[in-house]
């Protein structure tokens, strides 16, 4: 029995000309939450549909709960739940009817499809909303549906595509509780998102870009194990400063944050702060602060490359 | 046992959708009783008053009983005069008027050499006696009305002089069996059936699975245990209800406002509409597997409509299309449904006696099943 939930080697998928995903390596381990962190059009939604068996790879091999795919892909679906980016149940049932419909597709019936719908309604909080349209519900009741059907017939492995991109921050920190719940009562979890305070609270992540993934691990080893020096300047003219930085071939990049400029320097430059001394739109009453890189800067040193090209531009 | 409970999952979702659909729940009572009323009163084969004019250069008594004569047949209604031959064409081609009656100078002199009027019948070459007593000017592009101004040129002139009619003997005697009186109603409204249902029926099928795809619905169900076969039955079995009421709704309508005689057996009826409504929703499903919108499933649709309505009988008789024509429509199952309704309605018959056109319809649902469910991939490839 191996402690993988997925396995992943070279995995490729072309549309037309198009390199959706390029030579994906990937390792989930069993119960944990996995995180796929990547810009719109990185591929996230590819990948998914290539470990759901909904795409078949252009080339690589793909294990899921121990099943080949493509191959066994009509096995697997028993085992796995899938909240699609987009919702896709039904806007014109209720709550209850779309539960219901879920649960006959999976065979439950009678009492036991009552008491499944009756624990997922109080587990996700849809007690007030049973007979409601599921068209006619806010984002976040709308995306709470999704995750209880998408978890009806209690699978091992959850593949959750963007699920908070439509909901505000509070029903996303309440989803992200249920989610823990989930991964404590067992399952293992795969969620895409382009927001860094959803990836940092995953286990482990992956950063996508343009189907390339440019590193993994776990937030905490990432940020550790990042690669540059992050400097905070505050000074009086930021913009023209960023604009003067930006042109040292030893920036990464650099942000406004408010009053405060967040410069990444690669870490060929011994002394950062001594380095930023030097250049000349750096005025002496200038404060400079060394502090701990973010996930955000984790992202944007892994993805520097083709940001610089654009820089160059 | 499983398949059958994610069918009847489907299917009692699809009706509570459809509940919830006013409009198309509507139309599914509407567009037959609407249909019904406005086709089975409007078309009619049998063309009568066509608007005609006269130019009458004569101006005698006996024109103007020619012309009451003519008016009593009812085949046109007389309703402008013209001075000459030039006018009553230029009205002919503003269409006012779809023909002219020409009445000659020396229409007496005509009608007292004329054959029919009781000189005996003389020898056919002396043109002085053989020539006809005033002529038809007609709009011949329209080929039924053209037809119905022919049909007056051996009208018996006897009644003109006050003479009793000759009994005539005909060459044929003609025996007019299942609509002796002749109404269009007969054979219109069974064959309405076949037409509202094609058109229902793929419409509704057609729309059900590109919509799933619309709405992103299919990228969920496709993560189910559901079967491709099993989304298919569960979509089509709604609509089969569907369409027995629609066909009650016709037929019952038929019977009480076109007097339409129902000869056959009902099971017969039963068993043919079953056949043709399964034909039906698959092709439906088989167009909703190729159409990627809605539009595209719409569009689709009319492409079969079209043809169904046109070569399959319901209003031109098969027999007079060329034979590339007669092939075609016998690809389409409305054809052969038009021949199976006509035939359980109007003559009794027993289905077994069509075995095949029955066994067309059941081929072309077995094929399309087959083919809908190949083409419709439980993957997004």
């Amino acid at each position: 029995m191996n402690d993988y939930v997925i396995k992943a080697s070279n995995l490729s998928r072309n549309f037309g000309d198009i390199k959706a995903i390029q030579g994906l390596d990937l390792n989930v381990e069993k119960g944990r939450i996995y995180g796929f962190l990547g810009p719109n059009g990185c591929g996230k939604t590819t990948a998914i549909r290539l470990l759901t068996g909904l795409l078949k790879p252009s080339a690589g091999e793909i294990q899921v709960l121990g099943f080949t795919l493509p191959r066994d892909a009509q096995k697997l679906r028993l085992h796995i739940g899938y909240m699609t980016q987009k919702f896709s149940l039904y806007d014109d049932l209720t709550v209850q009817e779309n539960l219901g419909f879920i649960a006959k597709i999976y065979g439950l019936s009678g009492r036991a499809k009552r008491q499944r719908i009756d624990e997922l309604i109080s587990t996700y909080g849809l007690e007030q909303t049973t007979q409601q349209l599921a068209g006619t519900m806010s984002g976040g009741q709308r995306q709470r549906l999704a995750l209880a059907a998408a978890t009806l017939h209690k699978p091992e492995l959850l593949f959750l595509d963007e699920p908070t991109s439509a909901v505000d921050p509070e029903n996303r920190r309440d989803f992200w509780e249920k989610l823990f719940d989930l991964s404590d009562q067992g399952a293992s979890i795969l969620v895409s998102t382009h927001y860094m305070d959803e990836a940092e609270r995953c286990h482990k992540l992956a950063i996508l870009e343009t189907g390339i993934k440019r590193a993994d691990g776990s937030p905490e080893t990432l940020m550790e194990e990042m690669g540059a020096h992050v400097v905070e300047v505050a000074s009086s003219d930021l913009r023209q400063l960023k604009q003067s930085l930006l042109v040292i071939p030893e920036v990464i990049t650099a942000a406004q944050l408010g009053a405060r400029l967040r410069v990444l320097l690669k870490n060929t430059v011994a002394d950062p702060l001594a380095f930023l001394r030097q250049q000349k739109n750096i005025a002496p009453e200038d404060t400079l602060s060394l502090v701990r890189p973010s996930l955000e800067d984790v992202f944007v040193t892994c993805t520097g490359k083709s940001r610089q090209l654009s820089k160059a531009s | 046992m499983k398949g059958l409970s994610r069918i009847q999952a489907i299917f009692s979702k699809e009706l509570t959708q459809l509940k919830r659909d006013k409009m198309t729940f509507g139309m599914v009572i509407m567009i037959p009783l609407i249909q019904l009323m406005l086709f089975g009163f409007a078309i009619n084969t049998n063309v009568r008053h066509i608007p005609a004019g006269i130019v009458d250069y004569s101006q005698t008594g006996l024109s103007r009983i020619l012309i009451q004569t003519i008016g009593a047949t009812q085949v046109v209604k007389f309703s402008q005069q013209y001075m000459n031959v030039d006018q009553a064409e230029a009205a002919i081609a503003r269409a006012e008027i779809r023909a002219v009656l020409v009445i000659p100078k020396d229409v007496s002199q005509r009608l007292a050499r004329h054959p029919t009027v009781g000189l005996g019948s003389p020898p056919s070459s002396d043109e002085e006696t053989s020539r006809a007593i005033a002529q038809w000017v007609v709009d011949g592009s329209d080929t039924m009305i053209a037809a119905a101004i022919k049909s007056l040129r051996y009208m018996p002139l006897a009644e003109l002089l006050n003479k009793p009619v000759n009994r005539s003997t005909p060459t044929f005697e003609v025996t007019l069996l299942y609509n002796p009186e002749q109404r269009t109603a007969v054979n219109i409204v069974p064959g309405l059936v076949g037409i509202i249902l094609t058109m229902t029926m793929i419409m509704f099928t057609s729309a059900a699975i590109v919509r799933e795809r619309e709405r992103g619905n299919l990228e969920m169900l496709i993560t189910t245990p559901v079967r491709p076969i099993e989304l298919m039955l569960g979509k089509i079995i709604p609509y089969m209800f569907i369409g027995a009421l629609q066909v009650a709704i016709i037929l019952g309508l038929g019977y009480v406002v076109f007097n339409v005689p129902f000869n056959g057996g009902l099971w017969q009826l039963a068993g043919a509409t079953l056949m043709f409504i399964a034909a039906s929703l698959v092709l439906g499903l088989v167009i909703s597997t190729l159409a990627k919108n809605q539009l595209q499933a719409t569009q689709m649709t009319i492409f079969v409509l079209l043809p169904s309505i046109l070569l399959s009988g319901f209003v031109f008789p098969y027999e007079g299309m060329p034979e590339l024509a007669q092939r075609i429509a016998e690809i389409l199952p409305a054809t052969h449904f038009m021949r199976l309704v006509r035939g359980v309605i109007l003559r009794d018959v027993e289905i077994i006696d069509m075995r095949y056109d029955m066994i067309w319809l059941a081929l072309f649902t077995a094929i399309g099943l087959a083919i809908a469910s190949f083409r419709f991939k439980k993957n997004l490839d």
